[in-house]
């Protein structure tokens, strides 16, 4: 292993690891990866996972790992941290801007309210999330489903171009 | 056994049996957003089993992994209740039980969040975002079909009759629980069911369903691993592929 080495160089690499299901967003800018450090000559990558069953994140564990090794550091530990839980709050701004791009709406509010326990067709309902369409960028959508395509995502539609699109929804 | 080892058991053979039912619904839901709710909540709860299951292997100490521990245990060492192996029948038994179960894990895993033990209180955090969604879905739903037709209110109110014996169980502390509770590692069973019940008549008042009586006579067993027939052919399946191959892996 090259010693200049250093974290923020570590950082920078994987900066370049895609997540396997949006390769638009980095596992950085992502917020799975929470934090690096040298203990001798290991490298050791904490990363948290995003939803506890998110087939993603064995991929993503073994990319972060051949990402190091193609950049010369031979040992590395990985170490895999529950809490606290990941948040979309962790999401970078650029990471927000490039699902915009890529057709999914980012999430818009920060944390997911626990305490809000119906989704509502009538009484009670919380208020509808402001989703803007990543598509036509109007705020006129509407929820189709909680679940989308992977775990973290939720299906909309948008009422004025009349496009589904996927929301990366609050956790 | 050792009761903190006895409890994960209990709350990783919850996840890991109804997320096994749920998967059989792959690709059979009624619509396309539910298929993909369906498995959503399967994956989450397969996520789940995963970290339960795999403290309790440590807490064990006997080198089994969680993958051991779900594929390589018969019916009796299984410790879930028996609500999550009731058949998937017809989609309202489906959604009925999975919102009774719902109901009852999104307030467990609220009591969890502050257990004196460090490796739970994770677990419970994790779990608690991916939880709420399971409720305002299987909530939202009773409503839509109690309120829906004269059909799908007949059919939603006789799945509630039907599962309402085992809706109980988990409310039923035995020694194990008791312990947990006395070490500040579990919530207590009154206050748990009072938010369960709570909750449910709020609902039920809202799709228009009759809500069975709260003091009708439950079923139990599962967390001692004794269990209906139902639990034989959900394992036979779940655990096939390790039985007939041993220690086979990708």
């Amino acid at each position: 292993m090259n010693a200049a080495v250093g974290t923020e160089q570590v950082w920078r690499w994987l900066a370049e690891v895609s997540d396997p299901e949006i390769p638009v967003i980095s596992v950085v800018d992502l917020g799975i990866v929470r934090a690096v450090a040298f203990d001798g000559a290991t490298c050791e990558v904490t990363i948290t996972p995003t939803y506890s069953g998110c087939p993603a994140m064995q991929v993503i564990a073994e990319s972060v790992i051949a990402a190091l090794h193609a950049n010369g550091i031979a040992q590395v530990r990985l170490v895999n941290q529950l809490s606290p839980a990941w948040t979309t709050d962790w999401m970078s701004e650029a990471g927000k801007l490039a699902l915009k791009g890529y057709g999914i709406a980012p999430p818009a509010q920060q944390v997911i309210d626990i305490s809000g326990l119906h989704a509502g067709v009538k009484r009670g309902a919380l208020a509808p999330l402001k989703v803007a369409c990543p598509n036509c960028g109007s705020a006129h959508t509407e929820l189709t489903s909680q679940f989308g395509s992977t775990p973290c995502k939720a299906l909309y539609k948008c009422l004025d171009c009349r496009e589904p699109f996927d929301y990366f929804k609050c956790h | 056994m050792n009761h903190k080892l006895d409890y994960l058991l209990r709350q990783g053979d919850n996840a890991l049996v109804l997320s096994q039912q749920l998967s059989q619904l792959c690709g059979k839901g009624p619509a396309l957003e539910e298929d993909m709710a369906l498995t959503n909540v399967a994956l989450d709860l397969l996520g789940q089993t995963r970290m339960w299951l795999a403290y309790a292997g440590e807490l064990e100490g006997r080198g089994r992994t969680e993958d051991q521990l779900a594929y390589l245990r018969d019916a009796h060492e299984m410790r879930n209740c028996l609500l999550l192996e009731q058949p998937n029948g017809n989609y309202a038994d489906t959604l009925v039980r999975q919102f009774l179960f719902d109901t009852w894990h999104y307030f467990l895993m609220r009591g969890l969040c502050t257990s004196s033990d460090a490796r739970i209180a994770e677990i419970a955090e994790k779990s608690i975002k991916e939880v709420t969604y399971h409720l305002r879905r299987s909530g939202d739903l009773m409503v839509r079909l109690g309120d829906g037709t004269p059909e799908s209110h007949a059919k939603t109110q006789a799945a509630l009759d039907e599962l309402w014996m085992y809706s109980g169980e988990a409310f039923l502390y035995d020694a194990t629980d008791e312990a947990m509770v006395a070490d500040a590692v579990a919530p207590p069973a009154d206050g748990l069911r009072a938010a369960f019940l709570e909750h449910l008549s709020e609902i039920c008042a809202e799709a228009t369903l009759a809500m069975p009586p709260a003091d009708a006579w439950m079923q139990r067993g599962g967390k001692s691993g004794r269990h209906s027939e139902h639990l034989g052919f959900i394992l036979a399946e779940m655990q096939f592929l390790q039985r007939a191959y041993p220690g086979a892996q990708w």
